[in-house]
Order: structure tokens, then C-alpha cells, then sequence
């Protein structure tokens, strides 16, 4: 507690102290109009869609417009949480996030252990080939799977014909998507979890692996005792920050290389692209609307987990 | 550079490059295979099916491609133009924001860091966004749908924040005592000294334009104005119709049109300049991946 009374200061003509504050904060005013551009692009297109979350209670009709479209209350999630379609679209996004995040992980580190066995030379070489692949757009992917997958012509089924299987009709068929779409993901992304692995491996203690030569420890259990080791807290963060994203599905992956084939919805169908659908035909905008903030709440809750997760260990690695 | 020990281990080291080798392969026999196919003739594929190896190589389908090639050269011209006019303007908003946001001195400095960031935690969803910039804004079918809404995001604010954190902070002091603006400070100091910042962000932001399909898909509606990337998403929307069943029954039947090898050449048409170049910049990819992956 203060105890010492200070004198007030002397007051100043109004104007002055006016001016005085001013300069003050000028460099603040300064920054922030240099920054202002940006704040007001962020509040349009990031800030005003927030009146979204009104959408779900209300029967929304495009000719009646947001605000004069009736309210309808609860209806909108009594009704998806009463039928299981969104069970479903829930299960699917995560079962497959899953699937990518630990099909990717294992690739990606076991791609990184044996580029970090190589010289400098080939591990450029390697990983420009490995990485090529990320620079394809989903929609050239679904190019790419089309000449393997396509029912007559591709060149999975010419396989399967020539060793006297019976083709497979792939884009009918929901049963392999899951396979098709893990391993088309970790195909086009798996180049660059290996850089990002292989960067944190060159990071780590070279000394380390000096003593296990002379305690004379073999590659596998170099691997074991330190390369692993030195990776986890990576491979922790990354795999912790893909969780908080479980509930985004890639709408370019789940649209364009599954061509939009509603004979695969039941294995491909996620969240994002059910919204997408009812978008473009401007369709059941209430319900959509209702999915769509499901999404968002419980996107924010597992954020919320994550970062408290990541902060427990590793303060420094938490997003805020 | 690290010198390698010895090989101790050949056999190991034999199993390494034998695996990496069959990765390699994966990754670039079926983008070779895309290829094959654009230059195949039709009857081959008609006959044979796709194959990995072409029996006789034909342009057929590039000819066909270019002798109405008014869609792609109008998709061109936008996807250029977008692609340029959305990176220039967009890395400048990010970059200034970014910038005032790493500065200790900024006295709103925490609220505006909560401001860029909760974009991140919770977001309207796309039909609201939808509605806004289709219907409150008026940008339907216009050319600022293709752009303006991607202008700035929070990831890429972080990433340009991650690189812009370890500024000189005496650098901008000096200039400051000097009475420059803060403009000019940003102009002239700021600007010259993080270029790698701006080249690793700008491309980012140039690569998510260019395979954009999306805007294309929801606010578009005149083919003139329509990207690459959605231009190649309704080449393939169009030849599934063409092979379809009710196609037959309307006596749509594509005849000579090589339509197999040709869907396979626009899709090289589209995307291959783009493949060729963005691998020379892998570097500056690798630096933000790096750190845009830890510091999401």
C-alpha cells in the first residue's frame, strides 16, 4: 500500500495538456493507421461473418434477406442432432483427420531418419523429388487420380486385369476411400513433414551420436535412443496443433479428388463439404447454418484444450 | 556442411537409397503418367486404355487445346492477373500489420494481437461469408471476389510476425529521433531488410491464389472471369457428363474430339509452368513451413 500522498501535479492549460497528450500517443496513431488497411479488410471479411452464429434460429429465405427472415428458435439443432447424419459427417472428418495425421507423422519421420543418414547431396536431391508433389493443387491430384482410378481406362484396373482380377468401378466403391484418400495425402504431403523433421534432426546434438559410435550402438538403436527422442517434442507440438484442427476437413481433398462422386459420400462426405453443397444450391441454409456453428463451437473448445495441453509442456510453443 | 563418417554401414546404407529411391518413383511416375496420357491418341486409350508408355506420341491434343483456346487464355489472364494484384496488395496489408503488431513500443499492441489471433479460434463459418460478399457487397461475378477476400489471414500475419520479431529495435529508434514518419520508417528501413520475410510470405500467398478454385466456384458465374484451377475442376465436371449414361440417351456422343488425352493436356497446360517454378523457390518454402508449422 502507498502511504507517501504524492503533490498532484501542476495543471497545465487545457490546450497543452491536450497537445502534450497527443504526442504522446502519436507514434500509437502513427502504427495503427499504418496498420488500419489491414484491420479494416480483417473486420469485413473475418469479423462482420460472426453475425453467422444468428443463422441457425432463424428460417432463412434469400429473397427475405438475414434480418427479416423469421426465427425459428431450436428447430435447426433439434433437428440435425435428431438424425444422424451429423454423427456420421462428424466421424467421418475426424476418423480421416486421424488417419492422415498419423499416416503422415510415421512417413514423414521415417523419411527424415534416412535422409539424415545421407550426405548433403542426396538429401537435396531427394527432397526436391519428395517434395514435388506439394506443389500439385488438389484439383491437379484429382487429375493424377483419375489416370490411376478411372474405371476403364485407369491403370490400377489394367493392373488388376492383367493378374485376372475383376476391375473395380473405384469412384463407386466407398469402401477404399478411406486407403485412397490416406495414402493420396500422405503422397502429396509427406515431402514436407520429411523437411521439417529432417530440420529438426539437424538440429540436434551431434555429440550424442559421437558417444553411441564409441559405446558402439547400431543404427537402429541410434534411431531408438536419440534421433526419436530429439524429435518428440516436434512431432509432439505438430501433432497436438493437427488435433485442434480435427474438425476441418481439406474441401479441396474431400471435393475434388473424390470428384464429387455421391456413390462415396458415406466414407467421404465430411463436415466442410456438406456445407460447401448446401452453399452452392443456397439450400437449407438454416440447417447448414446449424452444422456449420456446431463446427465452430467445437472447434474453438478443442483449440481451447490444445493450447492449455501444449502449454502444459512446452510454454514457449503455446499459441497464446 | 556436416562430413560424413565413413560408411560403416553400407548394407544399411543401400537399404536407405533402394527405399528412397521407390519414394521418388511414387512420387513422380504418376505425374510422368498425366503426362504420357496428353500425348497419346485417342483410339489408343480408347483401345488400350491409359498406359505408361505410348506407342506412337502425338500433339493432338495440345492442337486441339490451343485452336480454341479462349477459355484457357482468358483463365490464364485472370489467374495472372489475381495471383499479382492479390499478392502485391496482400502482403503489403499483412506486412504492415505484422509489423506494428512485433513492435514492443505499440501501446494497443496486445488487442491487436488478440484481433489478428481470434480469427484463428473461432470463425462465422462460409455461408455468412457467403452472403456477404455475394450479396451485402455486391462482388458477385465481379473480379474482387476472386481476391479481396483473401487479402489477409491470420496465418499468414503470424508467419510474417515470426520473421519480423527479430528486427533491430535501435535501427527504428535511430530513424525515430531523426524524425522520420513511421511510414517512412517502414518504407525505407523495415521494407530493405526483410525481403526474405516478404519473398516467403508473397509466395505463399501467391501459391494459395493460384490453385484457388473455390472463389471461382461460389461467386462466378460468366466463364470470362473463371481461374485455372476451376476451369480444370469443370473440364473434369464436363467429360464425366460426356461418358455419362444420360449423355448417350441426349445422343451426346463425343466422336473424334480427343477428349481422354485432352483433359490430361489442360490439366499440363494449367499446371505445369507453375510445377516448373515453384520447386526453384523451394527454399524460401521450407523456411516458412519450418516455422509456420510450430508457430501456427
Amino acid at each position: 500500500m502507498q502511504t507517501i500522498q504524492l503533490k498532484p501535479k501542476p495543471k497545465l492549460p487545457k490546450l497543452k495538456q491536450l497537445k502534450l497528450k497527443f504526442k504522446k500517443n502519436y507514434g500509437t496513431i502513427e502504427l495503427t493507421l499504418l496498420a488500419l488497411p489491414a484491420i479494416i479488410v480483417m473486420f469485413i471479411f473475418n469479423y462482420v461473418p460472426l453475425y453467422g452464429i444468428i443463422l441457425p434460429f432463424k428460417d432463412y429465405k434469400p429473397m427475405e434477406g438475414v434480418i427479416n427472415s423469421a426465427w425459428v428458435g431450436l428447430e435447426n439443432f433439434k433437428f440435425i442432432f435428431s438424425n444422424d447424419a451429423l454423427l456420421k459427417l462428424t466421424a467421418n472428418t475426424v476418423v480421416m483427420n486421424l488417419l492422415f495425421i498419423l499416416g503422415n507423422t510415421v512417413v514423414s519421420v521415417i523419411l527424415a531418419l534416412f535422409l539424415f543418414e545421407l550426405s548433403r547431396g542426396f538429401v537435396k536431391l531427394y527432397q526436391t523429388i519428395l517434395f514435388f508433389p506439394y506443389f500439385l493443387s488438389w484439383v491437379g491430384v484429382s487429375y493424377v487420380l483419375v489416370a490411376l482410378l478411372d474405371a476403364d481406362r485407369g491403370i490400377v484396373n489394367q493392373i488388376l486385369k492383367y493378374f485376372g482380377s475383376v476391375p473395380i468401378s473405384w469412384y463407386n466403391e466407398p469402401k477404399y476411400w478411406h486407403v485412397i484418400l490416406v495414402i493420396i495425402y500422405i503422397w502429396k504431403m509427406a515431402g514436407y513433414g520429411a523437411v521439417i523433421y529432417y530440420a529438426g534432426l539437424m538440429g540436434t546434438n551431434k555429440e550424442n551420436y559421437e558417444a553411441a559410435k564409441i559405446d558402439g550402438a547400431n543404427k537402429l538403436q541410434e534411431i531408438w535412443y536419440i534421433s526419436l527422442p530429439a524429435l518428440r517434442p516436434l512431432i509432439t507440438i505438430i501433432t497436438i496443433l493437427a488435433l485442434g484442427r480435427i474438425l476441418n476437413g481439406d474441401i479441396g481433398l474431400f471435393y475434388n479428388v473424390t470428384l464429387d462422386s455421391p456413390m462415396l459420400y458415406p466414407a467421404t462426405d465430411v463436415i466442410d463439404t456438406y456445407v460447401f453443397r448446401a452453399v452452392k444450391g443456397m439450400t437449407d441454409i438454416g440447417l447448414t447454418s446449424a452444422v456449420s456453428l456446431y463446427q465452430s463451437v467445437c472447434g474453438f473448445i478443442l483449440i481451447m484444450i490444445v493450447n492449455g495441453v501444449v502449454r502444459k509442456i512446452n510454454e514457449d510453443e503455446s499459441l497464446f | 556442411m556436416k562430413v560424413k563418417a565413413k560408411n560403416k554401414e553400407p548394407v544399411f546404407h543401400l537399404f536407405i537409397h533402394i527405399i528412397l529411391i521407390l519414394c521418388s518413383l511414387a512420387c513422380i511416375i504418376p505425374i510422368i503418367l498425366v503426362v504420357v496420357i496428353s500425348l497419346m491418341h485417342e483410339k489408343d486409350i480408347l483401345l488400350n486404355g491409359y498406359t505408361l508408355i505410348p506407342h506412337n506420341a502425338t500433339l493432338n491434343a495440345y492442337v486441339t487445346i490451343f485452336s480454341n483456346a479462349k477459355q484457357l487464355i482468358s483463365s490464364y489472364v485472370t489467374t495472372i492477373g489475381v495471383t499479382v494484384v492479390g499478392t502485391f496488395t496482400g502482403i503489403w496489408l499483412t506486412a504492415t500489420i505484422g509489423y506494428v503488431i512485433t513492435r514492443r513500443d505499440y501501446a494497443l499492441r496486445k488487442q491487436l494481437s488478440f484481433y489478428v489471433f481470434f480469427t484463428m479460434l473461432f470463425s462465422g463459418g462460409l455461408i455468412p461469408s457467403y452472403i456477404l460478399i455475394s450479396k451485402w457487397l455486391n462482388m458477385r461475378d465481379t473480379y474482387f471476389a476472386l481476391f479481396v477476400p483473401g487479402l489477409v489471414s491470420a496465418y499468414n500475419i503470424l508467419l510474417m510476425k515470426g520473421f519480423l520479431q527479430n528486427l533491430p529495435i535501435s535501427l527504428i529508434e535511430a530513424a525515430k529521433i531523426d524524425g522520420a514518419s513511421e511510414l517512412k520508417i517502414f518504407m525505407s528501413i523495415i521494407i530493405p531488410i526483410s525481403k526474405p520475410a516478404f519473398a516467403t510470405v508473397g509466395l505463399f500467398m501467391a501459391f494459395a491464389y493460384w490453385n484457388d478454385w473455390m472463389a471461382s466456384f461460389l461467386y462466378i458465374d460468366s466463364d470470362s472471369k473463371i481461374m485455372l484451377q476451376y476451369m480444370l475442376v469443370k473440364v473434369m465436371k464436363n467429360l464425366q457428363f460426356l461418358n455419362s449414361p444420360e449423355a448417350l440417351r441426349y445422343g451426346i456422343i463425343p466422336q473424334d474430339i480427343p477428349t481422354y488425352s485432352a483433359r490430361m493436356a489442360m490439366c499440363i497446360i494449367a499446371t505445369g509452368p507453375i510445377l516448373l517454378v515453384f520447386p526453384f523457390f523451394q527454399k524460401y518454402f521450407v523456411k516458412g513451413l519450418t516455422l509456420g508449422s510450430v508457430k501456427g
